[in-house]
């Protein structure tokens, strides 16, 4: 069968007005009609400014300069209008409370139609058709904030698929979504694909989560230039994901590790499918015997105590039931589980931004019930998930000295102090730019330094790493395990399996507003019956293990990660 | 100034949400009995500068509009009407195309709050009265005297939120090539 | 906050009736309400408005915390209007019928009294519309009302913009003042009034720096799904009109009309008892 092109980049290039240097340069790419492709690359390596190109966004939202030629179905996209591409390409946005534009489901999955002028009628019919494709239709009368977030990307899908696009685009799908929602994403994703043989373009960093179904192509991108394109399996075989800042997956890394030779055909891209020979698995064998578990930390004592904790939202219903939690000084821990389990709330609770309608919170043996929020957080720092929440002051000196300076503490002291905090999180050479300078991840450090200066015992971070590429992500967390090697407790509330496998030494699960389970991540994310109450996912090391006949998967994992991170330091 | 592009309508839907989240949620009371202050006009009056009259006009209708019908107390048109004509004024006098660039000093911070003090004064202590007059037939004195209070309050909150607003606004546009690590 | 403005979903004449109806009945019956002094008038409105209460199937009892807070609003601007203007009903109605002395300036006579039922009676006339219109309106028919009643679209979806993000602006400025108290900023009356001020701005900025991004971004999801490419655009949760509907636009103009008529009739917007 002959290949259509469906887009066609020639030699092309973007710099936006604003920036010194071209975004994209080079760019020669064709993607053809019924593919299934996934753009990845490290954050600013302009791949979202590729999707901006296919979407029409640039050159017709955004001011710049195109060098070039784009093509699709065969029309330069310069002379076309976006509402043109638009039919043409349909976009699923990263951020789907901005996507979401109606004041319920169905208005929102008719929008498109609703500016064509559609009749009545036909819109009627086709929200319900739509809505059924993706699987909304009870919930159609239901309001954005009634929704999950897997539900509203849903929706976003739909409301793109009454378009009968022939292109869709869907740009960090698996952003803001937990684990085994962004799994069914991704196969919904799969499904459309089949059923509609529709070209499908996904821009995503988390290349292992993505290759849960299979896909065509990926094509790398790097500062503003295409490094690879080719079959998922040629790829993994490669060290190219590495090298350019993105994370392997993690059982690609385990064989690599291992000494195990990849070849194609293998077909390593898929857990499912990939050929392993007994060679190969008495080397992975021999690799687990060989390497030593990691020492067991020193616990501290107690320092956070929580004993039945009840809460319920006004008219709502119960979101805690009883918690019964323990932190001891030192640790670095997770809190997991799906939307909604209660962990957000929880966390609320603890800071004295909610107050529980039952059970006792001691603070070093001390019930702190009668704590003022400010004086709670003298003890307890809180850091949101989205800094340019927290950030409310133009310099970063002013920002991370706020509370010291409402305080009343002398000027020189908040100096002194604000300089200190800044030097332990690296941000001291940038201590006299303003806020709006800094990069994403360094104003998440201004977040925490903020917090920091008030001397807290314990940080808890809201999903300190969403929307981080594997660099950033790194160095965010190899900034927290460094404060906490210096003494400060950190608990972080996540969905990232990852996150939780490498560096917490324990994991309390929510669901459903209890605590289901409170062990090691590694023994968790092989527990089947956990993973499925929480909304987790299997870590695919524990798959590997078992494929290999290792008798203990779970000791697999922890010393996986232990080495892991061990070389990654070096 | 006149145009009204897809990010103007987003702009109007979004701050008359804010006007009404500050307004209907935020309210401080003040030393004067039945008058409390009003923050959301700080923020009007920055909106106004940053996106034109006519978002003004239009942030300050919806979004006054809207607190009444959720109060459920009536729609008191003549202070509605009041909070777009004070919106549209500070869009028009407001030095706009500055602000939207990023740039804000003491000339700007000079024309703001005249722009601002002007259509608070034309707002509460003209319109306002005038149509509660014509309207309700209150009586002249009560609604001058009321506006006057209201005027009065009002211009300072503005000048206080809105000018602090618009300096966070201009100083968090970044001249680039300005900065440089230091050790 | 799910239901910010209080819809009470029912099964009635006046919940079937469209909302682009109801905006114009409400916005004519306002105007004549606003326009006519006329106490016959006035007093047959509110008797009307009370009666769609009924025939609507909302119970009083379910709106009452508003009437209560209204009530007192109510009294409380009717002393402040005797309070400065006591002899209001005498200069309009050119009499002057003493009923007794209070002390100085202040007397009570039948006029004034008359005036201010008929400040009061429009205040009655309002009131149970504005409700009326709120509980039996389906939100999502509001936009679509508007731009049926003339509005531009655009500018009718920046109401449903609105009325679509107050709870996320809500929720985010709750979350960014709960983080900043956190910090020490004082929202309570411990602090100073200009302080208090001070410190609400720095709440507002980091949520004016959210909102400017969301601006973006969504003006972008609209542009993607092709928000303003026409002149005109459908509603999906609009509905067609009928009988009842032209029925109840017809009487609004009706009673507008008869405001007007009124006006002419009494030679002023005032009916006056006491010629």
């Amino acid at each position: 069968m002959q290949k259509i092109p469906v887009i066609e980049f020639n030699n092309f290039g973007y710099q936006y007005n604003a920036q010194a240097e071209p975004t994209l340069s080079g760019v020669d790419l064709t993607i053809y009609k019924g593919e299934k492709v996934l753009i990845a690359g490290p954050s600013g390596s302009g791949k979202s400014t590729l999707a901006h190109c296919i979407n029409g966004l640039i050159p017709f939202s955004y001011i710049g300069e195109i060098t070039g030629s784009l093509k699709i179905n065969g029309k330069e996209t310069k002379d076309m209008s976006l509402f043109e591409i638009s039919k043409t390409v349909g976009t699923v946005l990263q951020d789907s409370d901005a996507q979401f534009v109606g004041l319920t489901v169905a208005e929102d999955i008719a929008f498109a139609m609703e500016n064509d002028c559609t009749p009545h009628e036909a819109m009627l019919q086709r929200v319900q058709q739509a809505a059924k494709e993706v699987n909304v239709l009870d919930v159609l009368a239901h309001a954005p904030h009634e929704l999950s977030g897997g539900q509203k990307q849903r929706v976003s899908l739909a409301g793109v698929l009454v378009d009968d696009v022939s292109v869709l685009l869907f740009d960090e799908p698996l952003a803001n979504l937990d684990p085994a929602t962004g799994k069914a994403a991704i196969e919904l994703i799969d499904d459309i694909h089949k059923r509609t043989e529709a070209t499908i373009v996904i821009i995503e960093h988390r290349i292992e989560d993505v290759l849960h179904r299979d896909v065509d192509r990926i094509i790398l991108v790097n500062e503003g230039r295409i490094v690879a394109d080719m079959r998922p399996d040629e790829l993994l075989c490669s060290s190219l994901l590495g090298d350019n800042g993105l994370r392997e997956p993690l059982y690609i890394t385990a064989l690599k590790y291992a000494g195990v030779q990849l070849t194609e055909d293998m077909c390593p891209a898929s857990m499912d499918k990939m050929q392993l020979s007994d060679e190969m698995r008495s080397q992975v064998q021999s690799w687990f015997r060989a390497t030593p578990p990691a020492p067991e930390k020193q616990k501290g004592e107690e320092l956070l105590k929580a004993d039945g904790i009840r809460f319920a939202y006004p008219n709502g219903k119960e979101t805690l039931c009883g918690i019964d939690f323990e932190l001891r000084r030192g640790e670095l821990m997770c809190i997991v589980g799906r939307n909604g389990a209660g962990k957000s709330t929880f966390s609320k609770v603890i800071c004295g931004f909610e107050k529980p309608q039952g059970g006792v919170l001691y603070l070093n043996g001390e019930d702190i019930a009668s704590l003022t929020i400010k004086e709670r957080a003298e003890h307890i720092g809180y850091v949101m998930q989205n800094p340019n929440q927290m950030i409310s002051k133009n310099m970063i000196a002013e920002e991370v000295g706020l509370a010291l300076t409402l305080d009343g503490m002398e000027p020189e002291a908040i100096q002194q102090k604000v300089f200190d905090t800044l030097k332990i999180c690296g941000l001291y050479p940038f201590r006299n730019w303003p806020v709006s300078a800094l990069s994403f991840g360094q104003k998440k450090r201004v977040t925490v330094a903020s917090i920091l200066a008030m001397g807290p015992d314990i940080i808890i971070l809201d999903e300190p790493t969403a929307g981080q590429d594997f660099r950033h992500y790194t160095e965010i967390m190899e900034f927290l395990l460094e404060l906490n090697r210096q003494g400060v407790t950190i608990v972080m509330i996540t969905h990232d399996m990852h996150l939780m496998l490498e560096y917490a030494s324990r994991a309390a699960v929510f669901a459903d507003g209890r605590i289901i389970a409170d062990d090691s991540p590694a023994r968790l994310l092989t527990d089947g019956d956990i993973i499925s109450r929480a909304s987790l996912k299997e870590t695919s090391l524990f798959t590997l293990a078992v494929m290999c006949g290792i008798t203990e998967p779970r000791e697999f994992v922890q010393r996986f990660i232990d080495h892991d991170r061990e070389v990654r330091q070096r | 100034m006149w145009k009204i592009n897809v990010k103007t309508i987003v702009a109007i839907g979004i701050g008359a949400a804010l006007f009404f989240v500050l307004g209907r949620f935020v309210a401080i009371p003040s030393p004067v009995p039945n008058v409390t202050i009003c923050i959301q006009y700080g923020l009007l009056a920055f909106m106004a500068a940053l996106f034109g009259p006519i978002a003004g006009c239009l942030i300050g209708l919806i979004g006054h509009f809207l607190i009444d019908l959720s109060w459920g107390w009536g729609v008191w048109w003549s202070w509605v009407i009041a909070s777009a004509c004070f919106g549209f004024v500070v869009g028009l006098l407001g030095n706009r195309t500055r602000l939207a660039f990023g740039q804000f000093g003491k000339k700007g911070a000079i024309n703001f709050n005249l722009a601002q003090a002007i259509a608070h004064a034309g707002a509460w202590i003209v319109i306002a009265p005038v149509l509660d007059i014509l309207i309700y037939q209150e009586p002249a004195n009560k609604v001058f005297i009321q506006g006057g209070v209201s005027a009065l309050s009002n211009i300072i909150t503005t000048a206080i939120v809105g000018t602090l607003l618009c300096f966070a606004w201009a100083k968090a546009v970044p001249d680039k090539g300005s900065l440089k690590k230091e050790n | 906050m799910t239901n910010l403005f209080n819809y009470i979903p029912r099964s009635s004449i006046v919940h079937k009736l469209t909302g682009a109806t109801k905006l114009a009945a409400l916005l004519l019956l306002t105007f004549a309400s606003m326009t006519s002094f006329d106490t016959r008038l006035l007093g047959g409105m509110v008797i009307f408005a009370f009666a769609m209460f009924g025939v609507s199937k909302i119970k009083l009892k379910e709106v009452a915390p508003v009437l209560w807070f209204t009530f007192v609003f109510m009294v409380l601007n009717n002393l402040l209007i005797y309070a400065f203007s006591p002899e209001e009903g005498v200069a309009i109605y050119g009499s002057r019928t003493e009923i007794c002395h209070l002390f100085g300036m202040y007397y009570i006579t039948w006029e004034q009294l008359f005036y201010q039922l008929n400040v009061v009676l429009k205040y009655l006339v309002m009131i149970p519309l504005v409700l009326l219109f709120v509980s039996t309106t389906n939100p999502s028919e509001f936009a679509a009302s508007l731009n049926r009643i003339g509005v531009s679209y655009k500018i009718a979806f920046s109401v449903a913009l609105a009325m679509r993000y107050i709870p996320d602006v809500q929720r985010e400025y709750h979350d960014i003042s709960l983080s900043l108290q956190a910090r020490g900023v004082e929202m309570t009356d411990k602090e100073k009034l200009l302080k208090r001020i001070k410190n609400v701005t720095t709440i507002l900025f980091p949520l004016i720096m959210t909102s400017m991004q969301k601006i973006e971004v969504i003006s972008n999801a609209m542009e993607l799904r092709s928000f303003g490419k026409e002149k005109k655009r459908t509603w999906y949760a609009a509905r067609p009109f009928r009988k009842a509907d032209y029925a109840v636009i017809a009487g609004s103009v009706l009673v507008v009309l008869l405001s007007v008529g009124l006006t002419f009739l009494n030679g002023g917007r005032f009916y006056n008892p006491f010629i």
